[in-house]
């Protein structure tokens, strides 16, 4: 049998082994302590106490209840048409930016366009289309065209516009310059050379790149009727403000449902389309 | 067969070929163009109302420019931004609601990855239902969560908290256990071979390989968090929304582009230090 080992001698002989030094162990301590105020602090102030967490849980625990079994209504037909409306406003949301991102896509790529300063400029533009929510863009055109699909439509444009033309630029950057530079020995202009050098590489990315977003918006846009943009969302917080529970959580599981067709759909388009291009 | 002719049978088949992708190309650009002009349909996006459309929103967006001379520069400023404190204190509270509901999710998906890890888990059942779980808080939207929680907490920030907060939690409940399911398993073979058991193997075998992986996440999903509480309020959940709502609502049209450069502002800033601090950690972690 082996020794037991002396491990009090041990921790004498190798302190560092066992433990960090104190310095290090007090500004462990009292970080986690200053986190721990804060945290306390800011609990404090958006009002989350125990009590009010617990009632809330009881409250929700009714509602939960309450939502079973899960019911289509009266009008079912107003249901479906919502939803068809949702993925309608997708479509063709991300259909159009798909399409005006591609000059804009080529513009910002560095390899496409040498201009520095412009390129510099499109870029910080289109950060700001990205960079407001698409939520903000809804509301705020709500309020510029009117209640409806439109609105919605033009919020998805305008953010994904932006999304897309970076996406778009930096598949163009990653392109294989040595396809590019063959096109261009055989005397090809500069159109000749993106179309035939730059464009069958990026291509399967670009288009992958624009389903994706696809996906992104049937998600995004179950909520943009919320702030009146159409779709399912309108009729969600609609039955919700009623109390229609049953007809709620009905809604609920059709988005559910919905994202998740759409996303095995579009996954599968996009794994041939990247097999398709490599 | 002479060299010609099976030059020739080649070109024969490339243009085959040619003319059967060409074929299927235009097939699918019609199929695509069939579904754009049915989806234009449904929702209602026809030339006519965009001519319509267009023009009110350069109206609107040059109703949001404020007027800004020269001479009287901070006066006009202060008019523009004329209730910047309690603006600064929305913003903070949006901050702190993203705080909240990501440290909360973070301590649930700390809870749960280990469990909902496929070859960690103690139990495959468990491992299932919390996956499940985990997918349901993601697929369902935090504005969706939001309007449920108000009705149950009451209007305010708290609903806000929890709803993004819950959305979160599916989202790094997943990416933690799949950043677990990655890590090396020799480590908490090591634990366990001396005698340690399951929660001792995850605590010292897995858990400082993926702590890295886990703290860049949170930071990451943080970011996500700001703009997320920066939209809650829209349904009376708290934070700027509240604000940006009103301002929208009651056609205080300075007001939105003032709050409009607050946000993105506040936003690109946190981006920035997230940034920094994700690159902090990550360079320690290589220098090691």
């Amino acid at each position: 049998m082996m020794p037991r080992p002396d491990i009090a001698a041990w921790r004498a002989r190798a302190p560092r082994a066992f433990a960090p030094p104190l310095a290090r162990r007090l500004l462990a301590w009292s970080t986690g302590t200053a986190v721990l105020f804060g945290t306390l602090a800011a609990l404090l102030w958006l009002d989350m106490t125990p009590q009010r967490i617990l009632n809330g849980l009881s409250e929700l625990l009714r509602v939960a209840l309450l939502m079973l079994p899960p019911s289509p209504g009266e009008r079912p037909m107003e249901l479906v048409w919502a939803m068809l409306e949702t993925l309608a406003m997708a479509f063709a949301g991300t259909f159009i930016a798909a399409l005006l991102a591609v000059p804009l896509g080529f513009l910002a790529a560095r390899n496409v366009l040498p201009l520095g300063p412009l390129r510099f400029g499109l870029r910080r533009f289109l950060d700001v289309l990205r960079g407001v929510d698409q939520l903000i863009w809804a509301l705020i055109f709500v309020r510029a065209v009117g209640l409806g699909p439109l609105a919605g439509v033009l919020s998805i444009i305008v953010t994904d516009t932006g999304t897309l033309a970076k996406l778009y630029s930096e598949s163009l950057e990653n392109a294989d310059r040595r396809e590019i530079e063959g096109v261009r020995a055989t005397g090809a202009g500069g159109v000749q050379t993106a179309r035939f050098g730059l464009l069958p590489q990026a291509l399967p990315l670009m288009l992958s790149h624009a389903l994706y977003i696809f996906e992104s918006n049937v998600r995004s846009s179950t909520i943009l009727g919320i702030v009146g943009a159409g779709g399912i969302g309108f009729q969600l917080s609609d039955r919700i403000r009623a109390l229609r529970w049953e007809e709620a959580a009905f809604i609920i599981l059709m988005i559910l449902v919905m994202v998740a067709v759409i996303d095995s759909i579009s996954g599968a388009l996009r794994r041939r389309l990247l097999a398709s291009g490599r | 067969m002479t060299a010609g002719a099976a030059v020739a049978a080649a070109e024969q088949n490339f243009r085959l070929l040619r003319a059967e992708r060409a074929r299927r190309s235009a097939l699918a650009l019609l199929l695509l163009g069939i579904l754009f002009v049915l989806s234009a349909w449904v929702s209602e996006l026809s030339p006519a109302k965009l001519a319509a459309g267009l023009p009110r929103i350069g109206d609107y967006a040059e109703r949001t420019l404020p007027v800004l001379r020269l001479s009287h520069l901070g006066e006009d400023l202060a008019e523009w931004f004329w209730d910047l404190g309690h603006w600064l204190q929305l913003l903070a509270e949006t901050v702190v609601m993203a705080y909240v509901a990501t440290l909360l999710a973070t301590l649930g998906a700390l809870a749960g990855c280990f469990l909902a890890a496929r070859g960690l888990t103690p139990s495959p059942l468990a491992a299932l239902i919390i996956r499940r779980g985990f997918e349901f808080a993601r697929a369902v939207p935090e504005l969706v969560f939001a309007l449920l929680f108000i009705y149950a907490f009451g209007l305010g920030a708290m609903a806000g908290v929890l709803a993004v907060a819950l959305h979160s939690l599916g989202a790094q409940g997943k990416l933690f256990a799949e950043a677990a399911e990655a890590a090396r398993r020799a480590p908490m073979e090591g634990v366990l071979a001396a005698g340690g058991n399951w929660l001792q193997a995850m605590r010292f075998g897995i858990l400082p390989q993926v702590l890295p992986v886990f703290a860049s996440f949170t930071l990451w999903r943080f970011e996500i968090n700001v703009r997320n509480s920066a939209i809650i309020g829209f349904v009376g959940a708290g934070g700027i929304g509240e604000a940006l709502y009103t301002a929208v609502r009651l056609l205080h049209y300075e007001d939105v582009s003032a709050l409009l450069i607050l946000l993105v502002l506040t936003v690109a800033l946190i981006d920035q230090l997230c940034a920094r601090l994700r690159h902090a950690l990550i360079g320690r972690e290589s220098a090691r």
